[in-house]
């Protein structure tokens, strides 16, 4: 369901020539696409097709063998993930990385991290303007917590929760940055229908409300045809297709990667 | 029969016949207990913070004092003393995330673990190079306000000997893990060093970075170092032998569990209370010198049966 009153607007991110490999295992060949501003695109492609691959390189914690990644217009080969959030790419991960000691609130406010000015004495000592800037903090976080439906569990240490609530609070850590990319690894992998649902809401809510430009990757197709703008596929670390889901669903390659037909 | 008499019934019957001199006995063994804590504290905040098992802890325990004791008695005051100390131990750890630490990042525990015993090394050289190695230096307990005197305290028509050494000991432990225990929960940079210890890959995503809290946690590590030095040292002299103190630190570690600010301090108090009351009660019996050996096989049987130690988090083998 495209919505057709969302203005998609210019590139907001490119992918220029991607390649990258691990010794042997070549990961990503030469992957050109672009993500535009407030966009859903769905990444998909069959196990080990190199999808995680590509957001670790978007987000920095892998760098790229050759090609560049345009983010607002600035090009950049190598660039370290904490910068990269600054800059406003927010992610969540395939297997669930929370920080797990810490309660649902506790972890949200950390994914407020980049926004927090004062320097670290202020912080530490806790005090004064430190302290009202804690507390505006607080107040947003409180508002995704409302957002995300998850007041019950404000308090919970996030290693008791269940795996599907766990997802979601993994959402809210990334949406506490406010951030104009966000990407997603799997968010719905493992969930039961309902719990499908319900992300598939908080995926499509955020991109209408906050105008937040989405890259996700996603296994089910009916969630992919359902809620993405466009579509690219990766197989074997290439680009096989790209385009509106209608197109991709009818791309002979794709179907026959999904079919696991050989290639030549 | 004699022997079996002297471990189990002559024990507790000493204890009832003189439970004053209990009481001294395990308040001395908690004094001692506080100072195994404050060594292994500085270990286990690295070790939570960047999985490093700082091999060079009780070095830069020795640097930190020797750095204090040679401003001083270059006839600087001790608030300079100790400022300079600080600020020597805060640059250290500039220099260590600098030079160690972010060459090594992504590599396997077992090669920075490597990195920090050459680590160790180097800085015992550096620190005689600059501190003097051959000079014995004197903590000077005076200008810090630490007395040296005994403690009497009437109990039961008897007494009990408190060195007010230890009770200072005891108090800036208690305050140390206080102020850490604020820091780590209630501020911000806090609550950034707790994700970093959860989520390295999670604390790089929400723009956490890696490096500044390194050199942070190694700063904080560095500032326990000197507390602990100078509780050392004070009660001794400040040389590079005190470095082996380290050692004691392994068993309250693994007692304690390596990611667990209070189990480090149970660790060390029930280590220290311990290997004093089975030295005093069970010392004839079993020979001797249990002081030396208990706390390493107390560990050997937790290793055994509680790998993860008292607090530790269970360790859980992924299949
Ligand atoms: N850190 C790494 N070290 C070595 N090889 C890696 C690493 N990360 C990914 N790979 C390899 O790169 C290839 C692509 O992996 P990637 O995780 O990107 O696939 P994916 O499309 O996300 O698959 P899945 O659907 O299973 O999550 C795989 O062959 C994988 O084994
Ligand atoms: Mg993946």
């Amino acid at each position: 369901m495209v919505t057709d009153h969302k203005q998609i607007g210019e590139a907001l991110l490119q992918v220029n020539n991607v390649s990258l490999s691990f010794g042997a295992v070549q990961a990503l060949s030469d992957v050109s696409f672009e993500v535009r501003e407030h966009e859903i695109l769905a990444i998909i492609g069959p196990n080990g097709a190199g999808k995680s691959s590509m957001l670790n390189v978007i987000n920095g914690f892998y760098t790229a063998n050759e090609g560049s990644i345009v983010y607002k217009g600035i090009s950049r080969a190598k660039m370290e993930p904490a910068d990269v959030a600054r800059n406003g790419v927010s992610r969540t991960f395939q297997n669930i990385a929370l920080f797990r000691g810490m309660t649902t609130l506790d972890n949200i406010m950390t994914g407020r991290n980049t926004k927090m000015h004062r320097n670290f004495i202020w912080q530490a000592i806790y005090i004064g303007p430190a302290r009202n800037e804690e507390l505006e903090h607080r107040r947003k976080a409180e508002e995704i917590i409302d957002f995300l439906e998850i007041q019950a569990i404000r308090k919970t240490p996030v290693g008791r929760l269940p795996y599907g609530l766990q997802k979601r609070v993994e959402l809210g850590r990334a949406l506490a940055a406010e951030p104009e990319l966000l990407l997603l690894d799997e968010p719905m992998a493992g969930m039961n229908t309902e719990e499908k649902e319900d992300m598939c809401r908080f995926i499509l809510d955020v991109n209408e409300e906050f105008g937040t430009t989405i890259a996700l990757i996603e296994h089910d197709m009916g969630v992919v045809m359902d809620i993405s703008d466009r579509v690219v596929v990766l197989d074997y670390g290439r680009k096989i297709a790209d385009g509106s889901p209608d197109e991709v669903r009818g791309n002979q390659s794709v179907i026959d990667a999904y079919l696991g037909v050989s290639r030549e | 029969m004699d022997f079996l008499y002297s471990v189990t019934a002559d024990p507790v019957l000493q204890i009832v016949e003189d439970p004053v001199f209990f009481l001294q006995i395990i308040l001395e063994g908690l004094m001692a207990g506080v100072m195994y804590s404050l060594v292994a504290l500085g270990f286990c905040l690295i070790y939570k913070a960047s999985g490093v098992f700082n091999f060079a802890q009780g070095v830069m325990m020795v640097l930190a004092v020797m750095c204090m004791v040679t401003v001083y008695d270059a006839g600087f005051g001790i608030l300079l003393a100790l400022l300079v100390a600080m600020v020597f131990m805060v640059g250290l750890s500039f220099a260590i995330e600098r030079v160690v630490l972010r060459p090594m990042v992504n590599q396997p525990q077992i090669i920075l673990f490597m990195a920090t015993i050459g680590l160790a090394f180097f800085l015992e050289g550096f620190g005689e190079f600059i501190f003097g190695g051959s000079s014995q230096k004197i903590v000077p307990t005076e200008a810090l306000h630490i007395g040296r005197d005994a403690l009497l305290i009437p109990m039961f028509g008897s007494e009990i000997r408190l060195q007010q050494l230890d009770l200072t000991a005891g108090v800036c432990a208690a305050l140390l893990v206080a102020t850490l225990a604020l820091f780590f929960q209630k501020t911000t940079v806090g609550r950034a060093l707790r994700a970093v210890a959860d989520d390295h890959q999670a604390a790089l995503s929400v723009g956490i970075p890696l490096r500044s809290m390194w050199v942070i946690v190694w700063s904080v590590a560095g500032l326990v170092a000197l507390v602990t030095g100078i509780m050392w040292g004070a009660s001794s002299s400040v040389d590079f032998s005190l470095v082996l103190i380290a050692m004691k630190a392994f068993p309250v570690l693994i007692l304690g569990g390596f990611t667990s600010v209070p189990g480090v301090i149970v660790g060390g108090l029930i280590i220290g209370v311990g290997e004093k009351v089975a030295e005093l009660y069970w010392g004839d019996a079993l020979g001797g010198s249990i002081e030396e050996w208990f706390a390493y096989v107390l560990a050997l049987v937790f290793l055994m049966f509680r790998p993860q130690g008292l607090f530790g988090e269970k360790i859980i083998e992924r299949v």
